[in-house]
């Protein structure tokens, strides 16, 4: 279907259930239970799973395919913010312009900066990349103020020509980015019980785009295109020795990839229109690629699921402080429970980066092919034990019937 | 030409930090091929180590003096330093206001130590496996140890100063001739420079007139025929890694006054070193030192107001154009070897 | 007039003369083999041939064009295809890919963005390689991840890569280095076979004699940098000059 082998298929199949059923599936708790403050399915949080997972699957493309890793990758995430709300500041609140001229530009950015970034490989390459990002956000930073807005960031303001809509803004509110007339804050509640489901038109126009982004991902993947940057991965030598040139699939890669970041980018200036440098700090780079490792570095979907995983412990994680963990352990004698406690204390609330960087490190450690890898040993070795189970069931038969 | 010394000055001890990591990054890269994301980390680690000492220094007792008040009327509270009861009021005042310098003592062994531990204990999985896994593995290692300071340090900086004899400023411009105030310096700033200059030099001396520096540097250019000639070169490996380790530390231990450490230091100066490391050449330690000032004196120079108002912004990305342009005018650095790191 | 041409091909290295006045012309369709004791340039050769090395001076024409100052990828598409000393694979993608990418790479040129269409259409891709695979004897391995094969079976992967792409000129550097008997046996099999299909070139650099003499039809000995001899096989073997070049003696 679309295209697609029937695996990949149903694995697009699934992410597109999951993303319409997020707001359920993020929001188990019900509203005035001590736990609802660990629902994830308020629209803010879920659209951020999405926009980040648009930038680790677009980051796959080039880390996870030709092995090219780069430390900068936020400078074009950055310079989509950017372009997006310059969209909405002169032209008009739709989101559409907005998110074309992020692509572009990161696009564009991204063929400036590939173009001279390739010319070298391995280290040099992530340090190339890492150089160039940290100049972009010195540079948004301090000298390009005018375009970026500096310290305060880009941000609307009532006196924007917004030459296509300009009649509507002029309420004295600060307009809000919208889709021919539906407004991405827009929402709709729905209470069952005692739960409360909100369902955003952000955020599904985000998943919407995201399962665009994810199914162009599958494409490339499986095109010879995709097999050329695994060769490239896999040894460059005899791509050369091939008659391959592997600059221009390189840049390539790094060029789609940019765009991913910028399409993230854009997205998230229409969910919340400003945009600021620190977007583009190395260490916002250093997180796309702990959430690509994390999830399943070359997998499809291990990207998705490391940005998931990393957006929902900064929003989730960092909320438990010692209250709770004091509630959750309060059927231990209490010399236990403190103890349990003060264990665990480091680890979460303010500590969820400690969390993070012990679980990276053991992924990168054992686990190199990420969350996904492990899912499959998982599967694997349930799947042997089933056998093994039948193979005994099965010989138990024969010697019964000896 | 009083601002261009001025310049100079400015720049050596930004360069002296940037000299001293790069030299440990380049020790750990030419000997073990490890490119390793975590030499800030250990930077900062060295600069909590002066924190921690200047605590433990500090630790104090109170006693009630009943003969004086305080202006509620309270009799009097009085913190006294463990030091000063050992050593006498005199000796533990100085003790406490030498703490930064002490703690280069304190610091060594510990630094070694953590070097040693992370070797043996985790990089030595890693020579085998893709140089980006060891980037990624040592950048978890680095988020893991900065998190761990902060745990126990909190999020701010710490002030913590140099001894009263090297507070405040001197007038170098006197000293070689110009007119007064015209070169105002720092003292710390002198000191952090000559500090570098001898851990540098000793550094070099070690591997150039010891055997065991001659074996290390034997094994940097040919790992494969030292160890054909029965060498254990894994242990002095090891060694080494401690040694890299406890340059960048003592380059965090003197840097505290300068600039009060907080947990994140070390990756600040980490992007810097890594783009001083190639600049130099990868593996080339007379490389990574000399870019090491090169590149502080050059920000210095970025950051003046003259620059700045032909070219503004300039000293933000100085270090990194010229990396850029090194890097593709000559890809193996300023004074790289052949044949590291091209695959 | 040769396929290929080396005229007065000089390559210094500091003091050190790697090439001196090189001259070799290989004959279209032979095999020609280039031995020489250590040192004696052959590598720098080769190296000068695809393109890796500029001579300090000289020619080198393929098929009536220059190859110098070409990369790699453009010396290859103009028909030369060269096999590694350790077999040069993609040891990440699976043997089928592996022949698959030089099919594309013959059809398509140096570069073609194909990002949407799926690999799984390309039935003439795929049924190219696939031949291939079968004249090899290794169409059962087809699934296989290629690091996973014995190092034969990489080498006759190698080779079959190279042959995909239907060469005028293969390029063999120590084909049979560190292989075993049985390996070095099969390899000599399969090129006698594309020898003595004759549609292809063959410029082999070997140090074992064996597989040399069980293969050239034209022999060059290079030693110090210098062609000594160019002969037949027969006449190499008692070439007194060979010895002395070999040996160190004087005879």
């Amino acid at each position: 279907m679309l295209g697609l082998g029937k695996k990949d298929t149903l694995l697009l199949g699934i992410v597109a259930v999951l993303t319409i059923l997020a707001p359920f599936i993020f929001n188990p708790f019900p509203v005035n239970s001590a736990m609802a403050q660990f629902n994830a399915g308020y629209p803010d949080l879920l659209q951020r799973f999405v926009i980040f997972g648009i930038f680790a699957i677009g980051y796959n493309l080039l880390f996870g395919l030709t092995g090219y890793l780069s430390f900068g990758h936020a400078a074009f995430l950055g310079v989509g913010s950017y372009a997006a709300v310059w969209m909405f500041k002169l032209l008009s609140m739709n989101v559409i312009p907005a998110i074309a001229l992020s692509v572009l530009t990161a696009g564009l950015f991204a063929v400036l900066i590939g173009y001279i970034s390739l010319r070298r490989s391995g280290i040099y390459f992530a340090i190339l990349t890492l150089a160039f990002a940290q100049m972009t956000y010195a540079l948004a930073y301090s000298v390009l103020t005018p375009i970026t807005g500096g310290e305060t960031g880009l941000q609307l303001a009532l006196s924007d020509p917004r030459i296509l809509d300009g009649a509507a803004s002029a309420e004295g509110n600060l307009p809000v980015p919208g889709l021919f007339g539906l407004e991405m804050r827009d929402s709709v509640q729905l209470a069952v019980g005692d739960w409360l489901f909100t369902f955003s038109a952000g955020y599904y126009f985000s998943g919407l785009v995201m399962l665009l982004a994810f199914y162009l991902a599958i494409r490339i993947f499986r095109s010879p295109f995709g097999m050329m940057l695994r060769a490239i991965k896999s040894n460059q030598q005899r791509v050369n020795y091939t008659g391959l040139n592997a600059r221009p699939y390189t840049l390539a890669a790094f060029v789609i990839s940019g765009m991913y970041a910028g399409l993230a980018g854009g997205l998230m200036a229409a969910m919340d229109p400003l945009a600021g440098a620190e977007r583009m700090y190395w260490t916002a780079s250093g997180e796309v690629v702990l959430m690509t490792i994390l999830g399943g570095v070359g997998t499809l979907i291990g990207p998705v699921l490391g940005a998931g995983l990393i957006k929902y412990m900064e929003n989730i994680v960092s909320k438990i402080n010692s209250d709770i963990l004091h509630g959750w352990f309060a059927f231990m004698p209490d010399g236990l429970e403190d103890f349990i406690v003060s264990i665990i204390y480091p680890f979460i609330g303010k500590g969820w980066h400690l969390t993070l960087g012990i679980i990276f490190m053991l992924v990168v450690i054992f686990l190199p092919g990420g969350l996904v890898e492990g899912g499959q040993r998982i599967a694997r070795l349930l799947r042997r034990r089933k056998s093994d189970k039948d193979e005994d069931a099965g010989q138990a038969k024969t010697e019964a019937a000896e | 030409m009083d601002a261009i010394i001025l310049q100079i000055l400015n720049g050596l001890d930004k360069g002296s930090a940037y000299a001293l990591i790069a030299l440990g990054l380049t020790l750990i890269f030419g000997t073990l091929g490890v490119v390793n994301f975590a030499h800030g980390a250990l930077f900062m680690i060295g600069a909590f180590c002066a924190v921690t000492l200047s605590k433990l220094l500090n630790a104090s007792y109170t006693t009630i003096d009943e003969t004086k008040t305080d202006f509620l009327g309270n009799p009097l509270k009085v913190e006294t330093p463990y030091v000063m009861d050992w050593f006498g009021p005199e000796a533990g005042a100085a003790i406490i206001d030498w703490s930064v310098p002490l703690a280069i003592l304190f610091a060594i062994p510990i630094m070694i130590l953590i070097g040693v531990i992370m070797e043996r204990g985790l990089i030595k999985h890693f020579y085998a496996r893709p140089h980006a896994d060891q980037i990624l593995v040592t950048f978890g290692l680095a988020i893991v140890l900065q998190e761990i300071i902060k745990y126990y340090f909190g999020a701010n900086p710490i002030p913590t100063p140099a001894p009263d004899a090297f507070t405040g400023s001197f007038d170098f411009g006197q000293l070689i001739g110009f007119e007064a105030n015209q070169i105002i310096y720092p003292y710390w700033r002198l000191v952090y420079f000559a500090f570098a200059a001898v851990v540098i030099g000793a550094v070099f001396a070690f591997l150039q007139f010891t055997t065991f520096g001659m074996v290390v540097r034997a094994g940097m250019s040919d790992r494969e025929t030292v160890e054909l000639l029965g060498i254990n070169i894994n242990r002095r490996f090891t060694i080494m890694f401690g040694i890299a380790a406890a340059v960048a530390g003592l380059a965090g231990v003197m840097y505290v006054p300068i600039n009060p450490p907080n947990y994140h230091m070390g990756m600040d100066f980490l992007v810097l070193s890594f783009v001083v490391v190639v600049v130099g050449g990868m593996g080339s330690l007379p490389g990574a030192v000399f870019a090491g000032f090169l590149l502080g004196i050059l920000e210095s120079f970025a950051s003046m107001g003259a620059v700045i108002d032909v070219l503004p912004g300039i000293n933000q990305i100085i270090i990194y154009l010229v990396a850029i342009v090194i890097l593709l005018t000559r890809p193996r650095g300023l004074m790289g070897r052949k044949g590291v790191m091209e695959e | 007039m040769g396929i290929l041409e080396v005229k007065n091909v000089n390559k210094r290295f500091g003091g050190l003369q790697a090439l001196g006045d090189v001259n070799l012309s290989v004959a279209e369709n032979s095999v020609h083999a280039i031995i020489g004791p250590n040192g004696a340039g052959k590598s720098t050769l080769l190296n000068c041939l695809v393109g890796k090395l500029i001579p300090d001076t000289g020619s080198v024409m393929f098929d009536g064009q220059s190859v110098l100052g070409r990369k790699p990828y453009e010396i290859n598409q103009m028909g030369i295809s060269r096999v590694f000393q350790t077999p040069e694979i993609f040891g990440d993608l699976s043997v089928i890919e592996n022949m698959m990418i030089p099919c594309f790479a013959k059809r398509d040129g140096a570069f073609r963005m194909h990002a949407i269409e799926s690999t799984a259409t390309e039935q003439e891709i795929i049924d190219h390689a696939e031949q291939v695979l079968e004249e090899l004897n290794m169409a059962d391995k087809r699934h296989m991840q290629a690091a996973w094969m014995s190092r034969g079976d990489k080498r006759r992967l190698e080779i079959g890569m190279c042959l995909a792409q239907d060469p005028k000129l293969l390029l063999l550097d120590e084909p049979t280095a560190g292989m075993a008997r049985a390996d070095t046996n099969n390899t000599i099999d399969l090129l006698k076979q594309i020898r003595d299909e004759g549609k292809i070139t063959i410029a082999i650099i070997e140090h074992d004699m064996h597989v040399v003499f069980s293969l050239a039809e034209r022999i060059t000995v290079l030693a110090q940098g210098r062609p000594l001899v160019e002969d037949t096989p027969e006449n190499i073997k008692g070439h007194p000059k060979v010895r002395e070049a070999y040996l160190g003696e004087t005879a």
